[in-house]
């Protein structure tokens, strides 16, 4: 399977037994999602076989129904049921038991459906709807159905993400009790704890390739760690100044208690100008929410936030602007790019929305900013008023962190600014990254990469689980990084 | 090859092609009825003084879709739905002016009860606040643009007919029929319509609006996060698109110098959002051109005038229409799109394997 | 435990039943000299409507999808267009006719379902054409408006009345006879579909998955079900259902013209939101969009037997009805989002 200019999988093995939990992990790109797509029928891959117990042939899914019928079943993040039908119904919904007139048999459906529910010791009136259960029942009931199915493979893409500690327990009880009954079970998660857990077995994945198929006794969190990230530095030369940065002594941002509601736990964070804090931790583990939670993108419930030394409410991303702040989300396609305007369009956009819908800016000007920024940043597009979905990723990237940079901010957060880019523009975005704080400019670096937030940052926030852990400075090792986020 | 497609690919293609169509058509009527071909094109000064043509007709019969075209093109671009009660407001707009004018309770007067310039402010803010209400359910509570306007859909002509007691409110007053007549040599009409046009194209041109609503349009959650409101921009797009229904609705009263609130702007938001289909913007919402919009309209009103010319009647028009309708929807289909996409591909992989070959 | 609690959709469906109860309640006090208590008046209410209910339950199927059709009413103007012309100027028998007047409802359900099914083009714009093509039609036809009397079996049908049994609300008018409250045939037809579309959509495998394509399509579509085809069934169900109501419909007229059914589907549409149906799909049965259409049907009895009031009230009645459920929607929507 490869993505135009990327490999996102390379011959990787992954062999799962009867009756165990296997965990798949990686960091993102690392190609697990492409892993599972390949193995249930969404995406279509290049080479490799695909071997289930009990057919002879080697198995090749078209769709997910495929898949289905050769007993791969998969239950996301997001329940895929129908919230407006009874539990009953979402189980047998495509296989209904029928009468003798060929209607559908209701009583015998409901019958059925709860004896299931019984079985699995789900604490569910099958006539309710779907809609009427918490999203951790919900899955249980997704996971119910395929399990009626017949399936051999159950894979769990992420299924614990919006789930409390008390539900993912009672879904950890389902899953042992399954592997019991023999089904093998694919699990993809984020949260270590949960791996250790539940897991029986781990395979590792990184930048589309193998890392290594490991039993849970073998491998130690902060060896897990070191496999999914990567401990190989790259070789390239240091790039922060002689003697690293330092903050100043203004502060720009000092939050206390900010806090979202099963986002991020409330956290104190603060900010010098001249600074680059890294958030660092696991996908998931609240670095995103963190930032968003400062910049207003989700509205902060809890705690306070002080700009420049005075207290400030934030309703809105506006309102954030105009104090001087700037956001690069981590998915730039869902709140990034937008996609039909052009490279000059984009790169004002956020310009403009600060001076006002009434303050149009020249166009003379408008077409100068954007010239100015298409050669500052090298950006590689046809013409200014190509469309950036034109654009490859690293160029749109690119564009994104040229509309903040036209605002002329005091504060920048950055989310995964280096997410599927090239080397080459990773490390000159990293460059961009010391030149601005050098500037006076504070600067809240996120990224998977842990060399690369080593390399840029001067101090970095570690975060759990939606907590944050530790602060560190000064000496920054992976090793010590790698410790903080296994043991907090 | 090439320049043929750079052509076809334009957004303004579509409409154009459409127009030139349409007048062909006509000139093979004419020439077939042993006319000149220029029929069509003559404009003409006749005895009352006012220009006069076919032309003339078609630009001052599509006035009043191309004033619901231009607020109903920045509705679509902003969220994506279409607001279907442009013609019931219409029509409501009219009935509130000429129910002031001619008093409350009077049926066909000779004099104004209020001044003219009350009577039809009225009228347009009714229609603005009844975007408002639109815009409330949309931007606000999140209601889908369809059903959200069905209500003044439904709603708006039948609170016109009760404020004029279910009677054709005649103003008989000659400066009020004005906005459907002539200025000087020039249809009304057509004046208002350019005015309109231009205070929004002006807009457009020297205020970030343009840039606001397609914005919002493309992808909310990313203007949301570079500092748009992206509620407050879709409310603003219905009140605007009221505003315009509002002066459409003057202008159609003002033809037949009454509030015959049954009948005035019947069917017309089919046409306006026709019109904006047809200007080549994308019911999907996004990235406008007005002047599409416009073309659009007019060439509708075009295309009813040739079926007339032919011998079609009014009633049987739509027939037409609907051919029209599913043949620009079904060019727009992702799932025609996607097939044609397919082919492409197939084909050049067959001609690069040409080339291997030999 | 085994109690059971109420959902947000069974309270929308309470409401509408009860404010349709307080409305006749409340003619029946007001309107009590004008004999509006009488059974009939309630009868004349479904023989009245007795199409509209027809293409309610089509409409709801259609809507349960999260599709919409605007075409109906057009389509009920073409068709009774075409049987009053068939049988007064071409001369052919009625009873070819109906079954014919079937067979058109199916191939333009069929049309419109495979643009909206297979092509994926937004329903409303579809239908909009198809509005277009059936009141054009309608006038291509003809453009009179034409009775129809030349056919006995219309005629017999039209008149044909059956007694409430046992005659139950019978009364004696002012000369003294003996009247027992009746229904006509399409009254019954127009029950029989009810029934029917509340079986089909209760009871089959077709009707369940309307619910799941329209509760969630993507989810639909990994459980097995073919999206796309229960989408195009859904519009061609609508249509037939829609043709059903046609034949209603001119039994009850006996005439065709053009301004036939004219925003009759903007009536199906206020009546099955009024009776809880979702417009953005998977929720909504036929029995809450049944009690929509007596809400409406009893606004302009009421306007009727009051007699003063001005024929555009039941318009601005349904309409401020129609906002007060939507809101209602919405709002319940939000707070099940929240939870």
């Amino acid at each position: 399977m490869t993505f135009p200019g990327v490999k996102a999988l390379d011959h990787v093995d992954f062999t799962l037994r009867k009756g165990e939990i296997h965990a798949l992990m990686g960091e993102n790109g690392a190609g697990k999602s492409t892993l599972i797509k390949c193995l249930t029928g969404v995406n279509n891959f290049e080479a490799g076989e695909i071997h289930i117990d009990g057919i002879s042939e080697a198995v090749r899914n078209r769709n997910t129904l495929d898949a289905q019928k050769h007993g791969i079943s998969t239950v996301y993040q997001e329940v895929n049921l129908c919230p407006n039908l009874s539990v009953a119904e979402n189980l047998f919904i495509g296989r209904e038991p029928m009468t003798k007139l060929h209607t559908v048999n209701r009583k015998e459906m409901v019958k059925r459906a709860q004896k299931l529910m019984n079985e699995m010791n789900l604490p569910v009136d099958v006539t309710r709807n779907l809609d009427e259960y918490s999203l951790a029942l919900q899955q249980m009931i997704a996971i119910a159905r395929a399990v009626d199915m017949e399936c051999k493979v159950l894979i769990l893409d992420e299924p614990t993400s919006s789930l409390d500690d008390s539900e993912v327990e009672k879904l950890f009880n389902l899953m042992r009790q399954l592997r019991d009954r023999g089904v093998g079970i694919i699990f993809v998660t984020h949260f270590l704890e949960q791996v250790y857990a539940v897991c029986d077995r781990i395979t590792v994945l990184r930048n589309g390739q193998l890392v290594g198929e490991y039993p849970i006794a073998e491998l130690p969190r902060v060896k897990l760690i070191a496999a999914m990230m990567g401990k190989d530095f790259d070789d390239l030369a240091s790039i922060k100044p002689e003697g690293g940065l330092h903050g100043g002594t203004e502060s720009l941002i000092d939050a206390q208690g900010l806090s979202h509601a099963g986002k991020i736990k409330p956290f104190d964070l603060t900010l010098a100008r001249g600074e680059v804090i890294g958030l660092t931790g696991l996908l998931g583990s609240g670095r995103s929410e963190l930032a968003r939670a400062i910049y207003g993108a989700d509205k902060a419930q809890t705690g306070t936030l002080r700009v420049k030394g005075k207290e400030v409410h934030i309703k809105h991303p506006i309102d954030a602007m105009n104090l001087g702040m700037g956001m690069l989300p981590d998915d730039r396609k869902a709140e990034g790019i937008i996609g039909d305007l052009s490279v000059r369009e984009n790169i004002i956009l956020a310009m403009q929305a600060r001076r006002g819908m009434t303050k149009l800016i020249p166009m003379k000007e408008q077409e100068e900013i954007a010239d100015h920024f298409i050669e500052l940043l090298q950006i590689k597009t046809a013409s200014r008023e190509t469309p950036v979905k034109q654009l490859s990723g690293g160029n749109q990237q690119k564009v994104i962190i040229a509309r903040w940079l036209a605002t002329d901010p005091d504060f920048l957060i950055l989310d995964e600014p280096t997410r599927g880019i090239d080397v080459g523009t990773k490390t000159e975005i990293q460059k961009l990254v010391i030149k601005l704080a050098q500037e006076g400019k504070g600067i809240v670096f996120i990224s998977s990469e842990i060399e690369e937030m080593l390399r840029t940052c001067n101090r970095l926030a570690v975060l759990r689980d939606g907590a944050k852990v530790g602060e560190l400075s000064g000496e920054m090792t992976q090793e010590l990084v790698m410790k903080t986020i296994a043991e907090g | 090859m090439t320049t043929l497609k750079k052509i076809t690919q334009k957004q303004l293609f579509l409409p154009l092609f459409s127009m030139v169509l349409v007048m062909l058509i006509n000139m093979i009527y004419d020439v077939a009825h042993g006319n000149p071909f220029y029929n069509f094109f003559t404009i003409s000064i006749n005895s009352q003084g006012i220009l006069y043509g076919r032309l003339i007709d078609i630009l001052n019969r599509g006035s009043e879709a191309a004033i619901l075209a231009i607020g109903m093109t920045l509705v679509v671009s902003a969220s994506a739905g279409t607001d279907i009660s442009v013609g019931s407001v219409m029509s409501l707009a009219g009935g509130v002016c000429c129910v002031l004018l001619a008093g409350f309770g009077n049926v066909n007067v000779n004099s104004y009860a209020v001044p003219l310039w009350v009577g039809v402010l009225a009228g347009i803010l009714t229609a603005g606040l009844c975007g408002a209400f639109n815009g409330f359910l949309v931007a606000f509570l999140k209601i889908q643009p369809m059903v959200a306007t069905l209500i003044l859909f439904s709603a708006g002509r039948a609170i016109g007919l009760l404020l004029c007691n279910s009677a054709i409110v005649y103003v008989n007053v000659e400066s009020f029929k004005m906005f459907g007549g002539y200025t000087w040599i020039f249809p009304t009409p057509l004046l208002i319509t350019a005015g309109c046009v231009l205070v929004t194209a002006l807009a457009l041109k020297f205020t970030a609006l343009g840039t606001y609503v397609q914005a919002v349009g493309i992808n909310k959650d990313a203007a949301r996060i570079s500092g748009y409101k992206s509620a407050a921009i879709i409310f603003l797009c219905y009140v605007v698109c009221g505003l315009f229904a509002g002066i459409a609705g003057i202008t159609a009263t003002s033809r037949i110098y009454s509030a015959d609130t049954n009948n005035i702007g019947l069917n017309l938001e089919m046409d306006a959002i026709l019109a904006v289909a047809l200007g080549g913007n994308s019911l999907g919402g996004g990235k406008f051109r007005l002047s599409g919009s416009i073309i659009g309209a007019y060439t509708i009103q075009a295309i009813t005038t040739t079926l007339y010319a032919l011998g079609v009647s009014s009633a049987q028009a739509p027939v037409f229409k609907a051919v029209i309708v599913i043949a620009i929807v079904t060019i727009q289909s992702p799932v025609v799109k996607a097939y044609m996409k397919k082919r492409k591909a197939a084909k050049q992989l067959e001609s690069g394997k040409e080339v291997h070959a030999s | 435990m085994k109690k059971k609690r109420m959902n947000s959709n069974s309270i929308l469906l309470m409401l509408t039943i009860a404010l349709f109860v307080v409305m006749y309640v409340s003619g029946c006090i007001a309107y009590a000299d004008k004999g509006f208590t009488k059974l009939q008046v309630f009868l004349d209410i479904l023989k009245n409507n007795a199409g509209l209910i027809c293409v309610v339950c089509g409409m709801t199927a259609v809507m349960i999808t999260g599709g919409i059709d605007i075409s109906v009413g057009a389509l009920i103007a073409m068709e009774c267009m075409f049987l009053a012309v068939g049988v007064e100027q071409w001369g052919l028998p009625a009873v070819a006719l109906l079954p014919l007047m079937l067979v058109i409802g199916l191939v333009f359900g069929m049309v419109q379902g495979y643009f909206i099914g297979y092509l994926e083009i937004q329903p409303f714009i579809v239908t909009m054409a198809g509005m277009f093509f059936a009141r054009g039609m309608t006038a291509v036809i003809s453009t009179q408006q034409v009775s129809i009397t030349k056919s006995e079996l219309m005629t017999k049908l039209s008149t044909m009345k059956f007694n409430m049994p046992f005659a139950i609300g019978a009364y004696t008018n002012k000369k003294g006879k003996l009247m027992i409250p009746n229904v006509s045939i399409y009254v019954i037809i127009a029950l029989l579909v009810l029934v029917a579309t509340f079986l089909i959509l209760r009871y089959t495998k077709f009707g369940r998955s309307l619910y799941a394509v329209g509760g969630n399509q993507q989810s639909a579509a990994l459980m097995g079900l073919d999206v796309k085809k229960t989408r195009f069934k859904a519009h061609v169900m609508c249509s037939f259902l829609t043709s059903i109501g046609a034949i209603c419909y001119v039994l009850n007229t006996m005439c065709g013209t053009t301004r036939q059914a004219l925003g009759l589907e903007m009536d199906a549409i206020s009546s099955a939101v009024i009776g809880g149906t979702l417009l953005t799909g998977g929720v909504g049965n036929v029995i809450g969009s049944f009690f929509g259409v007596l809400i409406n049907g009893t606004i302009s009895s009421l306007v009727k037997t009051n007699g003063k009031l001005s024929s555009a009230w039941p318009n601005v009645v349904t309409a401020i009805l129609l906002c007060f459920f939507i809101v209602l929607q919405a709002i319940f929507a939000r707070f099940r989002k929240k939870d």
